[in-house]
């Protein structure tokens, strides 16, 4: 007889409780204040009077066992056995003795992890799966950001930017590494390469011609086999076919390109949240080290910490000095896509007599 | 130090590699991916081959390095979906198979020709013991490549690399020590909350509780996808919005308070001490988005509280000084998300104000959810998301169908257009002075 399966226990998310530092516990929703000591160090005071110290470091996100228990060793023996991860993959240890931050840092350090992340540094780059595990990767994820971040080394471990800079990166056009002050996001330009004979077997044709956003896809009877074919001039070339019927094949190791989009902001501090907002295209996808993008996006820090106000993202920045000082100091080329045709594209014209000199 | 110098300990560093290969198949050659191991940032490429010389699994990781060498000589990636799954769930796995074939049609890189992902979901607000974090390696490890990523974008751990076999037995054994598998797919996905009131004096809310009453409440729908798209909870303390659920999630509960900021003048004055008038002026005052902030002749602070729109720039700031009130409670947030299809939706504001303080309170939040999620999937199109149904169907609409009334706060502008017809005005009016005399 074949063994009766086990039925899962549906536990939903874990209570965090049992896994937290018990200063966290013992001072839970009762936060005075906080002060960043140094790049990388957060001091927060309980309204107990109760202290912790927190030392934020970067890792490379994708962990084994040798780095879990390397690092695990660090937080045991310089820190007091409890881990914390940021958004953004940052790790944290804490410690409540002041006494120990100093060889704590020293022990990240001589493991080879950089320690900073914290207020107006560049920190860790947010990003997605890409040719190690996704199925519709435009680029690769890992491998961008290890680059990037060689790059940008020393603005994550010291804090010299107006405020703090946000990193995405995305492999293809969904952008599931999100929102950025600066995100470097997939960009196709030529429109999908349909294998008829796959079709038929593989997709279900009205799912599809619905999942086109501009209407360009419709069932055609191709070779006497039922497929699908593209309006190549409608085509926007965003790759959304991809997913549900995957021998409509978007990438291509030619036309496959980066795009970057800067002043996407998701706090509510002192302006709304904003989207990002297009600024460069065309860009190679040149593994293993992308320099071109590396380029665009040292010249675009380093305008930006020359230029902006302190607590000025990258966004509000650019607000204030408006759009063609943005592209007249970053030497980038303005041309006729970066002008938005999508729905709501009016709300982004300039329908003033707004101008600067 | 960075991971290019010389480590004083090589063999508890970033950069180390055993001197002994226990698995049995020779690495292939990776040129593009050891270009990646230079430079200063810790290097995955490292960490990828230091999982190919272990016993169990090394050969599917001295696989997985050739597939993705080739993908970097390349540029194209070759990996599809397919179904793989544990019992009694419909979701949580992403199920990878290799597409890249030799002319013999057999797999170039046979021993990861099955890489699934299982996608875990982490505790509210990321918190982990050491032991806790060692057990989950060791099961992978037992189970899997060992490859762990600590977070996905929606907020999982994601455990990397293992056949269709290991799934089950990977997740039999976490599942017993208080282990679940998080959404994929069309349902209700993991959802995320910041440290909030476990480490941050911003805090407006109990953000793990939130987000736990709200996840657990749809474990059916997580686990068994069967809704129109993914729908995601985000939770955050503050308007500094952390968790970025305004942009990124379709229900996003967000911390806030009704009565006054609260100031200490006295830390103010040491402030303005410290960092000059003409700092604070810059910094502080005249960043105000409503211009709700004045610096008093004798150094204190005045605060304009109507007009204070909680943005947190001031209390960033000067996080001894200011600080949130003590009415606290959220604002709830409906319909963001990226691109596909219509283009990006940020979150719109469906509940101002709601306390979360009883039973009652929160029971209403939970009843809030459900009513908008059974709402939306009687009636999204496929693969629409909320803020699409919000988009198309308009946002009147859509509260009518919940159920709740409009409301200033939801708007950024009233209405421009005249082209509607509006022959019940005055019937609409009389509700909003009876909802007004309570």
């Amino acid at each position: 007889m074949a063994e009766t399966p086990r039925h899962p226990i549906e536990s939903g998310v874990p209570d965090a409780f049992q896994y937290m530092h018990p200063v966290f516990l013992n001072n839970y929703g009762a936060w005075s204040y906080h002060e960043r000591l140094r790049p990388g160090v957060l001091m927060h005071v309980a309204k107990s009077g109760d202290k912790v110290w927190t030392v934020r470091f970067g890792t490379q996100r994708q962990l084994g066992p040798y780095e879990i228990n390397l690092l695990c060793d660090i937080a045991d023996e310089f820190g007091e056995g409890y881990v914390h991860f940021t958004i953004r993959s940052n790790m944290e240890i804490m410690v409540t003795d002041e006494a120990k931050v100093e060889p704590l840092i020293k022990a990240i350090e001589d493991a080879g992890y950089p320690v900073g992340g914290t207020g107006p540094s560049v920190t860790m780059i947010s990003h997605t799966q890409g040719w190690l595990h996704c199925d519709i990767p435009g680029t690769d994820a890992s491998g961008v950001v290890k680059a990037l971040m060689d790059e940008l080394y020393e603005e994550y471990t010291n804090e010299t930017m107006p405020n703090r800079v946000h990193i995405t990166t995305s492999c293809c056009q969904i952008n599931c590494g999100g929102q950025g002050d600066i995100a470097i996001n997939v960009q196709h330009t030529k429109p999908p390469k349909i294998n008829h004979d796959l079709v038929a077997n593989a997709c279900e044709r009205p799912s599809v011609v619905a999942r086109c956003p501009v209407a360009a896809i419709r069932p055609a009877m191709v070779n006497g086999k039922p497929s699908l074919e593209v309006d190549e001039k409608k085509c926007i070339c965003c790759g959304a076919c991809f997913p549900p019927c995957p021998p409509m094949q978007i990438n291509d190791s030619e036309f496959t390109k980066l795009a970057i989009w800067i002043g996407g902001k998701h706090s509510n501090a002192r302006s709304k949240p904003m989207f990002h907002k297009l600024v460069a295209a065309g860009i190679p996808n040149n593994a293993p080290r992308w320099p071109e993008v590396a380029e665009i996006v040292k010249n675009i820090l380093a305008v930006y910490k020359k230029d902006a106000q302190d607590w000025e993202r990258i966004g509000d920045w650019v607000e204030r000095i408006g759009w063609p000082r943005f592209f007249e100091l970053t030497e980038l080329p303005f041309t006729k896509f970066h002008i938005d045709n999508w729905r709501g594209a009016r709300n982004s014209l300039n329908a003033s007599a707004h101008i600067r000199f | 130090m960075s991971a290019t110098d010389k480590p004083k300990n090589p063999e508890k560093h970033c950069t180390y590699l055993p001197s002994e290969k226990k698995s049995s198949k020779p690495f292939h050659n990776t040129p593009n991916l050891d270009e990646l191991e230079k430079g200063p940032w810790p290097s995955f490429v490292t960490g990828l081959k230091r999982l190919a010389m272990q016993d169990k699994f090394g050969n599917m990781m001295v696989d997985l390095l050739g597939q993705l060498e080739h993908s970097y000589k390349t540029r194209l990636g070759y990996w599809k979906g397919g179904t793989v799954s544990v019992f009694g769930y419909g979701g949580g796995i992403i199920p990878r198979f290799t597409e890249l074939m030799g002319t013999d049609g057999k797999p170039m890189f046979p021993e990861s020709k099955e890489f699934h992902t299982i996608r875990v979901q982490p505790p509210a607000g990321n918190h982990y013991s050491t032991k806790m974090l060692r057990q989950l390696s060791d099961s992978w490890d037992k189970h899997g490549s060992g490859l762990i990523a600590f977070h996905g974008q929606t907020g999982n751990i994601m455990f990397i690399g293992t056949t269709t076999q290991n799934v089950q037995t990977f997740f039999d054994e976490i599942n017993e020590y208080g282990w679940d598998l998080g959404g994929a797919g069309p349902c209700v996905r993991t959802g995320m909350s910041c440290i909030g009131a476990a480490r941050c004096e911003q805090s407006n809310c109990d953000e793990q509780k939130i987000h736990r009453l709200l996840v657990n409440n749809f474990m059916d729908d997580m686990h068994r996808p069967a809704l129109p798209y993914k729908f995601k909870f985000k939770v955050s303390g503050c308007p500094n919005d952390c968790m970025n659920s305004i942009q990124r999630s379709d229900f996003a509960v967000i911390g806030t308070w009704r009565d006054d900021m609260k100031v200490d003048q006295a830390e103010v004055k040491k402030y303005v001490a410290d960092k000059g008038r003409k700092y604070i002026v810059d910094n502080v005052v005249s960043r105000c988005p409503t211009k709700a902030l004045s610096l008093n002749d004798d150094d204190t602070l005045a605060v304009d509280n109507r007009n204070c729109v909680r943005c947190m720039h001031c209390i960033n700031v000067m996080t001894k000084a200011l600080s949130p009130g003590d009415d606290k409670g959220v604002t709830i947030l409906l319909g963001g998300k990226r691109t596909l299809k219509i283009g990006d939706t940020m979150g719109t504001v469906l509940v101002p104000f709601m306390k979360l303080e009883s039973d009652d309170d929160y029971e209403a939040l939970k009843e809030l959810a459900e009513t908008i999620i059974d709402f939306w999937a009687e009636n999204a199109l496929e693969h629409e998301r909320t803020g699409e149904t919000i988009e198309r169907i308009g946002l009147v609409n859509f509260l009518e169908g919940i159920g709740i009334e409009p409301d200033p706060n939801m708007i950024s502008s009233a209405r421009q257009s005249s082209y509607v017809r509006m022959d019940d005005w005055d019937a609409e009016a009389e509700k909003w002075k009876a909802r007004k005399a309570g």
